[in-house]
């Protein structure tokens, strides 16, 4: 068998484990594979992913919009940015796992935590690089500051806060693939417990995880071009 | 920033965390509901040497692979705008797919061990360079760039002496994302065989018990920290000129 054989026949036999159920060699003839698994397994990965997402969005987007209408807290968030990127999101799993508990509450506080610098420091950020000169003319116009908030500042910081919630989205969708050590089944138990699926299995898994994270990342940047308002489109292109 | 320690005040300690490492832990077992043990920690503090080199090792490694490929398709994309579009869509796949994931899809070229942890690493980290440094390019005021051409400069110096220098913040500043980012995600090295800080969070096929984490925790924070710090000091270092416009 060539150099070149042997990774396509792995590839090959990843493909048909996650079409068709097999015989696990270590479950005593357990099946194990199959599109009916995939599926489970990816949706319990894409529930946990939206809740914490949830999570995130609701404690961290109201906030960074405020703090950068107010111009208030930039050197917290910056360091909350930081720390968040400096965070080992296995560490943060193990010490859940170990100190909190195992299961689906546990693990999407986990992730929320994730979740929470990109969005609230993009938000900031966004919301301080708005041209004051709209933001001026709407308060001349009578406008309160929540509504300028939302009808000025949100839409013209659309691109950087959606960066924001594409970064989280990404980070969490990526740390719910080691979910399994903390009890919650995703597509990445087929990578942690290869000892059950074997390496078709493994391999069927990674595959799995990558297509869920481009399909996500595919579909937010068109949530994206939906919510830029035309007016900005114009001025961009 | 938070004492990572704070976070054990919550809750319980899982009994099986314990289980499988019983000569090890013997101290802690004795009080499982003990989140850090401070016996254990100073029994075993240098089991942590070799996972920190380890660490290191994959991390400056991915990084400076990352920076080498970045900082080319970058050159080579500044005067080829054509070129962007794509290549900023290639790096954001490359982005895009979760690293664990990506090492099990090298598993069957290139094996278990760090060059996959290595490739993978060094993949993520490029989108974050590239856009930087076309980020630093684009930023470049026209009317220095015009002041050069006026003196007489060709593109390539205006490039090397105007462009680029002027360009160090936004550079350095992806540098700084970008191994920040990687410290973290190089913890899960330990999955595909990579070593590591991860091996002291998850090994033997199991989580280990939190004083191990906590520990473990600490070194990628510090390290972190380090690396930020001194790539602050390396952009002063590498912009004198901005000194007195610092606020």
């Amino acid at each position: 068998m060539s150099a070149l054989q042997l990774p396509l026949g792995s590839f090959g036999g990843a493909i048909e484990f996650i079409f068709s159920e097999q015989t696990s060699n270590v479950t005593g003839g357990a099946k194990v594979g199959g599109f009916e698994q995939a599926v489970e397994l990816a949706l319990k990965q894409l529930e946990v992913t939206a809740l914490a997402l949830a999570v995130a969005l609701v404690l961290a987007l109201p906030l960074g919009l405020y703090l950068g209408h107010k111009g208030k807290g930039e050197l917290v968030l910056v360091g909350l940015a930081n720390a968040g990127r400096a965070l080992p999101e296995l560490a943060l799993i193990a010490l859940v796992a170990a100190l909190i508990g195992i299961g689906l509450v546990p693990v999407t506080l986990a992730l929320a935590v994730l979740g929470i610098p990109p969005i609230i420091s993009n938000a900031y950020v966004g919301v301080r690089q708005v041209d004051p000169a709209p933001v001026e003319a709407a308060r001349g116009m009578g406008m309160g500051e929540f509504a300028i908030i939302r009808k000025v500042e949100l839409p013209l910081a659309i691109s950087t806060v959606m960066g924001g919630i594409r970064g989280a989205t990404i980070a969490i969708l990526a740390t719910a693939t080691i979910a399994p050590l903390a009890g919650v089944e995703t597509l990445g138990d087929y990578i942690i417990n290869a000892s059950i699926y074997g390496d078709d299995g493994r391999l069927a898994g990674a595959i799995l995880v990558a297509a869920l994270a481009l399909t996500l990342e595919g579909l937010l940047a068109l949530l994206q071009r939906r919510l830029t308002s035309d007016g900005l489109k114009v001025k961009t292109a | 920033m938070n004492s990572p320690l704070t976070l054990a005040a919550a809750g319980e300690v899982g009994g099986d965390f314990f289980k499988e490492r019983t000569s090890d832990t013997l101290p802690c077992q004795a009080k499982p509901n003990e989140p850090f043990c401070f016996d254990w920690a100073r029994e075993n503090i240098d089991r942590f040497g070799t996972p920190t080199a380890q660490h290191l090792e994959l991390v400056v490694i991915s990084v400076l692979i990352g920076f080498a490929i970045a900082f080319a398709i970058a050159l080579f994309a500044h005067r080829r705008s054509w070129l962007q579009p794509p290549l900023l869509a290639a790096t954001g796949i490359l982005y895009t797919i979760p690293s664990i994931a990506f090492f099990f899809l090298l598993l069957p070229i290139t094996g278990i061990g760090k060059d996959t942890a290595i490739i993978a690493l060094a993949a993520y980290t490029l989108q974050i360079i590239y856009r930087n440094t076309m980020l630093g390019l684009a930023n470049v005021p026209a009317s220095a760039k015009d002041a050069a051409r006026g003196m007489g400069y060709t593109d390539r110096q205006i490039l090397w002496r105007v462009e680029l220098p002027l360009a160090i913040p936004e550079i350095v500043a992806g540098l700084r994302v970008a191994i920040v980012s990687t410290i973290a995600i190089a913890t899960l090295a330990v999955f595909i065989g990579g070593g590591g800080l991860g091996t002291q969070i998850y090994g033997g096929g199991n989580l280990t018990f939190p004083t191990s984490v906590f520990i473990a925790l600490a070194i990628v924070l510090l390290m972190a920290m380090v690396f930020h710090i001194a790539l602050l000091v390396a952009q002063r270092f590498l912009t004198p000129w901005r000194k007195s416009r610092a606020a």
